[in-house]
């Protein structure tokens, strides 16, 4: 008799605490639903001749029509090269720069030094690239430091940010400047959790510096590389709007114009908004399948999942 | 045998500390370039004299920006954004982890819910579904269309479960045999144990939401309710226009009126201030922050 009272009571606290959990999670919920699922139903515009008068519901159904003739623009083939040219340099170069400088941080032994350069070297990652832009045209712009320091040396002015020749090195390589510091932080923990006997032990046995770092340090961070590599990678449709919207002109379309500049100029600014639709759907459903194999193969190697 | 060892690694160290060394001004002296620039006199400045140090030093930009209204009421925008955002932001993401920090058998919805949430972080409508949704709640041109659309940054939510979920659970179970309802575990013991976490989760807002300028360019039409950053970047496309359609002699006066670089560098100057100012807990959380959520044990 007791017992029972008891487990029903229990019922009771249980259903009590699941409607209290229901209710904290309402707010989230809400904005979920809005501002994500909402626009997961809006995709239907990709299969229509959206007119914004009409909405959603009252505009033609046009079936794959700007899927076609998306397939059959010759630009498309030019942006998803830019796009992957762009941020797989990001990803490879930034990687390299960052575990560089994080074993070549690790053997600083001044501590104010180092704390000085950490500083300075994570400031960039936390700025927005509308202030970094007028940096980068500081120096690379025609007479700018950069070209200063060229002339001075002999040599012939570059216009970096007007040519096609130079403007994807220019991002590539301005993006590992502003992040290969924030991005040393995990490998700098990763060489920390190193085992410091291997060393000690590779010393003893005669291994030179950079017989260490090749066969302990490096492997050592090899699980880190990789989970750190297979995030990255599930980012390579989004080679970086605002770095590139703040940077590239008309002159440069040719090497710079990637997927989400493209998608604004023409689905936002040119108010093509289903044709805009239809290539986001594309790069939302590409990223999709990124991820999730991302996910399947980091689980496989390292027996960690990224979610 | 040994003084040549011990040279090479007298000469190794003296590399790794240039190295170092090398790295970090690569990473201040161009920012501080833009500071020289903003105290450098206008001439000095066109005629690209300024290096590290201001020439004849002034400080009229700033005398200047004191009285752009625009670029007050911009930085006010920015500032309001940022607390509305973090206060939103706060108010959604903690109530919503604690729940998703439950069993299956806890609390029955929490997989579905979970789900919910993992699969709007794979998949997305996308930037014009989006400005359609926004456009139709009525919000272009207002405030809330620069808060509401990332009312909810899911990562942040997944961000503070995992550290929820490394609270020791005897903590919890202490409070509800003392007869705590989930309300007042969540306040009473998750929330302060939980300090680290949000700070770095309101960190992730603040500077988030006082460095983007895509909101603003997409959902604000009128300059004079541009937030900072949008405004500081139409700056720099108005002259790009000036310098491409600028012909007649009154434009071009405009345009050296215009491309009056120290007054930008100033503008921009000014801009970054408020982050120099949390820099140092942004170092302190942020790092941690970023361990975090990428070494899961």
């Amino acid at each position: 008799m007791k017992q029972e009272k008891k487990k029903t009571s229990r019922k009771q606290v249980k259903r009590r605490s699941n409607a209290a959990y229901h209710l904290m999670m309402f707010p989230g919920l809400f904005f979920l639903l809005l501002f994500s699922y909402i626009p997961m139903v809006g995709i239907l515009m990709a299969f229509q001749d959206f007119v914004p008068a009409k909405g959603l519901f009252g505009s033609d159904f046009v079936g794959l029509k700007h899927f076609i003739y998306m397939v059959h623009l010759p630009d498309i083939g030019k942006i998803i090269r830019n796009t992957l040219v762009i941020a797989l340099g990001k990803i490879l170069l930034g990687t390299v720069m960052a575990i560089a400088f994080s074993i070549l941080l690790n053997e600083i032994r001044i501590k104010f030094l180092k704390k000085t350069v950490q500083t300075v070297v994570y400031l960039p990652h936390f700025l927005s690239w509308v202030v970094l832009a007028s940096v980068v045209v500081n120096l690379f712009s025609l007479d700018g430091s950069v070209n200063q320091l060229l002339t001075g040396m002999g040599l012939d002015k570059i216009n970096f940010l007007g040519s096609n020749q130079t403007f994807q090195g220019l991002i590539i390589g301005t993006d590992v400047w502003k992040e290969f510091g924030y991005s040393s932080v995990v490998y700098l923990a990763a060489i920390t959790s190193i085992d410091p006997g291997l060393h000690e032990a590779a010393a003893i046995d005669g291994a030179s510096w950079w017989k260490r770092v090749w066969n302990v340090t490096i492997p050592g961070m090899l699980p880190i590389i990789m989970l750190m590599a297979a995030m990255n990678l599930t980012g390579v449709l989004s080679a970086g709007f605002d770095q590139i919207y703040n940077l590239y002109s008309p002159i440069v379309y040719e090497t710079g114009d990637v997927l989400d500049t493209y998608v604004y100029r023409i689905g936002l600014v040119g108010r093509q908004y289903s044709f805009g639709a239809a290539v986001g759907l594309c790069r939302s459903a590409v990223g999709m399948l990124l991820l999730l194999s991302a996910n399947g193969v980091t689980k496989k190697m390292t027996g960690q999942k990224i979610f | 045998m040994i003084d040549n060892k011990s040279v090479h690694s007298k000469i190794r160290i003296a590399v790794i500390y240039a190295l170092v060394i090398i790295s970090g001004l690569a990473c201040l002296l161009p920012l501080w370039n833009i500071v020289a620039i903003s105290l450098s006199g206008s001439a000095a400045v066109t005629a690209n004299k300024v290096g590290l140090l201001p020439v004849d030093f002034t400080v009229s930009a700033y005398k200047k920006i004191l009285e752009d209204g625009q670029f007050w009421r911009s930085f006010r925008i920015s500032v309001i954004r940022v607390v509305l955002a973090l206060c939103l932001n706060l108010a959604v993401t903690v109530p919503m982890a604690y729940p998703l920090t439950k069993s299956k058998r806890e609390f029955s919805a929490r997989n579905f819910y979970m789900n919910l949430l993992l699969f709007a972080m794979l998949f997305n409508g996308g930037m014009i579904p989006t400005f359609i949704l926004v456009k139709n709640l009525g919000l272009l041109n207002s405030i809330w269309a620069l808060v509401l659309p990332g009312a909810l940054p899911i990562f942040n939510v997944i961000l503070l479960m995992n550290f929820f979920l490394g609270i020791p659970k005897s903590l919890e179970e202490a409070a509800v045999i003392d007869g705590a309802g989930p309300m007042t575990v969540l306040l009473k013991i998750m929330i302060p144990c939980a300090k680290p976490c949000l700070a770095t989760i309101s960190l992730f807002s603040i500077v988030g939401s006082w460095n983007d300028f895509f909101s603003g360019l997409i959902y604000i039409q009128k300059i004079n309710k541009y937030p900072i950053m949008t405004y500081i970047q139409s700056l720099s496309v108005d002259i790009q226009e000036l310098l491409k359609n600028g012909a007649g002699s009154s434009a071009l006066e405009n345009v050296t009126e215009l491309s009056n670089r120290n007054l930008n560098a100033a503008k921009i100057v000014v801009a970054v201030v408020p982050l120099l100012l949390i820099y140092p807990f942004l170092q302190k959380y942020l790092i941690t922050g970023i361990v975090m959520g990428s070494v899961k044990e």
